[in-house]
């Protein structure tokens, strides 16, 4: 479909903000992604920040049921989801309430004013209308009939009412395209792909896509429409990428990089069970995935795998990682590569399964029985977890050790465009097993690496046992000799401390030394990033480290801390990292915390910069 | 794995210089010696045996065995063998554990492997107490058992794990008992010629902290007044004299039967040890708890029909592969709508 050629206005602008708010049944997650997919695929940068609710289906119309997906997409450089909205798509009253906050003043709130009869206000405890009080004054407000419209387009098709109205979402998506100047295109290949199938629904979708862009077209209900040139990004082919998806195909690539199979011994957590769904698809690459009867089970069966010679990794979330702390204990005693992947949510226990937090850190680090150091990593962004994932396998396999991947739910569903590497680009991961009997043992180290041999089952002459047992040094033997059983813990603290030796040096962005530096890890690089830039184009002194490597830290990270004269450490936890860096480096970082299951908004930063610059 | 032919392998082979720390008199010593005496018989290249065990003094059985092995941690045997043996089906793994590794702290690992039929065999040795804590009552203690941690009775009802893993549907479900050698053997290998999850309960006494756990069938004349030995094909006779045997009621329940007065072998359910469903081996498993009835020992399921697990898992990635190809890597990595920047 061509882009309009209407009276309306059409205004070229950098960057919007757009969130698409309704129930959670009312597949707001799908319309969100669909319209990321087509601005990313036209060439703007992106951020996304799908925010949905635990329950499945919270009881329709109510404000725990409320699920949103909010979208920055620009003609510029795109860090966060963006801290307020420009437009706001409203499927209901609830809809409404929990998202008008963050409407910009003067900004499009786009409402489905089918939904705004008595008893839906009841359902989301509204006592008054808010399209006919004046709570939206300060909006431009676009009541739109979504339920009839849709009705009236798909009518002819002969569904029920309850399948029509299902489709609405995609009459609110056809009228954001057209409200953005964009193809419908993309989304009718993917309603194609998608209900192959379901030929009926299939044509209802796209009859309903195409009547939202037709309304707007038709009835100039906008009056104006908005462009946002594509952004300036590396030359390169690109594709939209999640974190978990990002995992699961960085897994894959490592495997074929190591030459070994890929083993996933996982059991269904929010918010990383996407990696062991996307993982159980790619078998053709001789995937094996084994959704286990327990969390411990997931991670003893990886064990078993790593053991046999296998990469072997385990998905899991802050509850789970609990149920296998003593399995991680025994992958670091029995010295076998393996990779566990945290995706964290808010907790303690159950908390918030579909909320983002990053408190997960000083379980990671520490969250085992007696001096059992593993390394640490963390990716920053959602394509940087496909680096992560090989740089954490190739750690594993290179120090015989586990290894502990610190992703969290924010880059778990959110989207950046990825810029696709090669695979002949991507350096090969060299393994080696043991094959040679003469001089064997099974504790004997490489003196660089300190790795012990990998010598797996069926390999003649090196039959061996291993156990959760102290061992002999070399030999492998149960040892309980003291002076050995110190010798042992200090050789595996050793061999992870040893990795520092192999990762970059920490490099501050921004100001190489100055008034202040921001020490961030995780999912909050981006909002990070976005704080100091504002705040370094306003004249302030200020850099930025961000840590991908927890454990060990980069070698010189006590050095640059002291190049600056104040360091803040922005977290989404109580203050674990800040805790770490304390401890180690005896500077006097200070905290900014958050712990609401959300990201830091720009301004939160931005403000707490100003407050210790005294500005 | 190496196909070359395989060199002959005798006891020795399987023996290790490591020094056999269980307690002197221990059941677990002549169940070592059954097992190092029948790996050599199964046609098995050494380096493919793998011995895979969790917690507790029978859990310390890798260490003995010249193969590889694999103490692992408490209860998770046979998870870490069931990811072994997904990722290498060829290798022969045998799993090592008690009554607390198995059917306590363990209990859902065993319960989960035998479901799936991972082709692990698993041997249970069943003491009825915890000997590695030194004492406390296990899942499988008597009911109102004075131990240490229940000085006035213990108020738990045990497992029986024959039943528990027939209930299970484990596709091969054994009994042996430590000092009856010959037996001992010939359930191992029956359990070795068995493709899917072999899982073999044995009887073990533990001298220190419950001796004579099994007198009540191994003290003299019990052996074949208390037990009865099932052989597949053969009518259920147990008996010094083979004078009592075992009768299918009319209500479908069992009884058991003087021989003579009109009551012949011909009368007595015959022993159908390859019956697809589990309900007869079930009725088998649980008549040691009635009174009159014998305690089981043999094979009481040997159904080999269903695939193994680890077969039907790789089976899927091959037949995957075979219809989308083997996999491309930059095809994955370009997966999905991609867009040029210049």
């Amino acid at each position: 479909m061509d882009i309009p050629s209407g009276k309306a206005k059409r205004e070229v602008i950098d960057q919007a903000v757009i969130r698409f708010a309704g129930d959670s049944g009312d597949g707001m997650q799908i319309t969100g992604s669909q319209f990321t997919n087509t601005v990313a695929i036209y060439g703007n940068d992106i951020a996304t920040f799908p925010d949905f609710p635990a329950e499945i289906r919270a009881p329709a119309g109510t404000v725990p049921g409320v699920s949103g997906f909010q979208l920055n997409f620009s003609s510029g450089e795109v860090y966060t989801p963006g801290d307020s909205v420009d437009v706001l798509v409203a499927m209901n009253p609830a809809a409404l309430k929990v998202n008008l906050a963050d409407l910009k003043a003067n900004g499009i709130l786009i409402v489905n004013s089918d939904s705004f009869e008595e008893v839906d206000l009841r359902k989301a405890h509204v006592t008054s209308n808010p399209l006919e009080d004046n709570t939206l004054d300060k909006f431009r407000v676009f009541p739109v009939e979504l339920q009839r419209l849709t009705r009236a387009a798909l009518q002819h098709l002969g569904l029920d009412a309850k399948s029509m109205d299902r489709c609405k979402n995609f009459f609110a998506l056809g009228m954001c395209y057209w409200l953005y100047n964009r193809s419908i295109d993309p989304t009718i290949r993917w309603i194609d792909d998608k209900f192959s199938k379901k030929p009926l629904l299939s044509e209802a979708n796209k009859l309903a896509l195409k009547a939202g862009y037709s309304y707007c077209e038709a009835t100039e209900a906008f009056q104006i429409s908005y462009e946002i040139p594509p952004a300036q990004l590396t030359p390169g082919t690109y594709r939209n990428l999640s974190g978990n998806q990002a995992l699961a195909i960085g897994f894959v690539t490592a495997a074929q990089k190591a030459g070994l199979k890929l083993y996933l011994g996982s059991y269904p957590i929010t918010p990383a069970s996407d990696i062991l769904h996307e993982l159980s698809k790619y078998k053709n690459f001789g995937v094996l995935t084994f959704q286990a009867e327990d969390e411990i089970a997931a991670i003893t069966s990886s064990i078993g795998a790593a053991y046999s010679g296998a990469l072997a990794i385990t998905t899991t979330s802050g509850p789970g990682m609990a149920l296998k702390t003593e399995a991680i204990g025994l992958a670091a005693m029995t010295e076998l590569p393996i990779v566990i992947c945290d995706i964290q949510r808010g907790g303690p226990s159950t908390g918030l399964p579909t909320k983002t937090e990053q408190a997960d850190l000083l379980q990671a680090m520490f969250g085992r029985n007696s001096e059992a150091p593993v390394p640490v990593l963390a990716p920053s962004t959602p394509g940087d977890c496909f680096w992560i994932a090989l740089e954490a396998s190739r750690i594993a396999l290179k120090y015989m050790v586990p290894v502990i991947v610190l992703s969290d739910g924010y880059l778990a569903n959110g989207a950046e465009p990825w810029r696709i590497p090669t695979a002949e680009e991507i350096p090969p991961i060299p393994v080696k097993f043991e094959t040679n009997p003469e001089g064997f043992f099974p504790y004997k180290r490489d003196p660089q690496t300190l790795a012990r041999p990998w010598a797996i089952p069926g390999t003649p002459g090196l039959e061996h046992r291993i156990g959760g047992i102290e061992k002999q040094e070399i030999t492998g033997n149960v040892n309980y000799e003291p002076l050995n059983h110190e010798k042992m813990v200090r050789i595996r603290a050793a061999k992870v401390d040893a990795i520092r030796q192999d990762i970059p040096n920490a490099m501050p962005t921004g100001d190489p030394e100055g008034d202040l530096l921001l020490v961030s890890w995780g999912s909050t690089f981006g909002s990070v990033t976005q704080a100091v830039k504002e705040q370094r184009e306003k004249g302030r002194k200020i850099g930025h480290l961000h840590l991908r490597h927890l454990n060990p830290l980069p070698s010189n990270v006590g050095e640059v801390l002291k190049r600056y004269k104040k360091v803040l450490v922005p977290e989404l936890n109580m203050g674990q990292l800040l805790w770490m860096l304390r401890a180690k480096f005896l500077v006097d970082a200070v905290g900014l915390n958050k712990i609401q299951g959300r990201p830091f908004k720009q301004s939160e930063l931005e403000q707490k910069i100003e407050e210790m610059l005294g500005v | 794995m190496t196909t070359a032919a395989l060199p002959p392998l005798t006891r020795k082979d399987f023996q290790t210089d490591q020094e056999v720390r269980w307690c002197p008199g221990c059941g677990d010593y002549a169940i070592l010696a059954a097992v190092q005496t029948v790996f050599p018989e199964l046609g098995v290249r050494r380096e493919n045996f793998v011995v895979i065990s969790g917690i507790g003094c029978a859990s310390r059985f890798p260490y003995y065995m010249n193969t590889f092995g694999f103490h692992t941690i408490h209860g998770r045997a046979p998870a870490v063998a069931t990811g072994l043996k997904i990722a290498h089906p060829e290798l022969e793994v045998w799993l090592v554990t008690g009554d607390g590794d198995a059917l306590a702290i363990g209990g859902n690992h065993t319960i989960h492997m035998l479901r799936r039929n991972v082709g692990i065999k698993f041997l249970l040795f069943n003491n009825r107490i915890y000997g590695l804590t030194k004492g406390q009552y296990s899942p499988t203690s008597e009911f109102q058992k004075v131990t240490k941690s229940t000085p006035y009775g213990s108020p738990d009802r045990p497992f029986n794990p024959i039943s528990l893993a027939i209930g299970a549907e484990a596709t091969f479900v054994a009994r042996s008992v430590d000092i009856f050698q010959a037996h001992l053997k010939d359930t191992l290998r029956a359990a070795a010629a068995h493709k899917g999850s072999a899982f073999v309960e044995i009887l073990q006494n533990c001298n220190i902290f419950n001796d004579g756990a099994w007198t009540g069938i191994t003290e003299k004349d019990a052996r074949s007044e208390r037990v009865i030995q099932l052989e597949h094909g053969k009518p259920l006779v147990f008996g010094k004299t083979h004078d009592k045997g075992i009768r299918r009621k009319p209500d479908g329940d069992i009884e058991v039967v003087p021989l003579g007065n009109g009551i012949s072998e011909s009368d007595l359910i015959v022993h159908d040890a390859h019956h697809p469903r589990p309900s007869y081996a079930f009725l088998l498993s649980h008549m040691e708890d009635r009174p009159g009835f014998p305690t089981p020992i043999g094979v009481l399921r040997a159904w080999d029909d269903l695939p193994r697990y680890e077969d039907v898992v790789n089976d899927q990635v091959a037949a995957i592969t075979q219809q989308k190809g083997p996999g491309n890597l930059n095809k994955l990595l370009r997966g999905g709508d991609v867009w040029e920047v210049k």
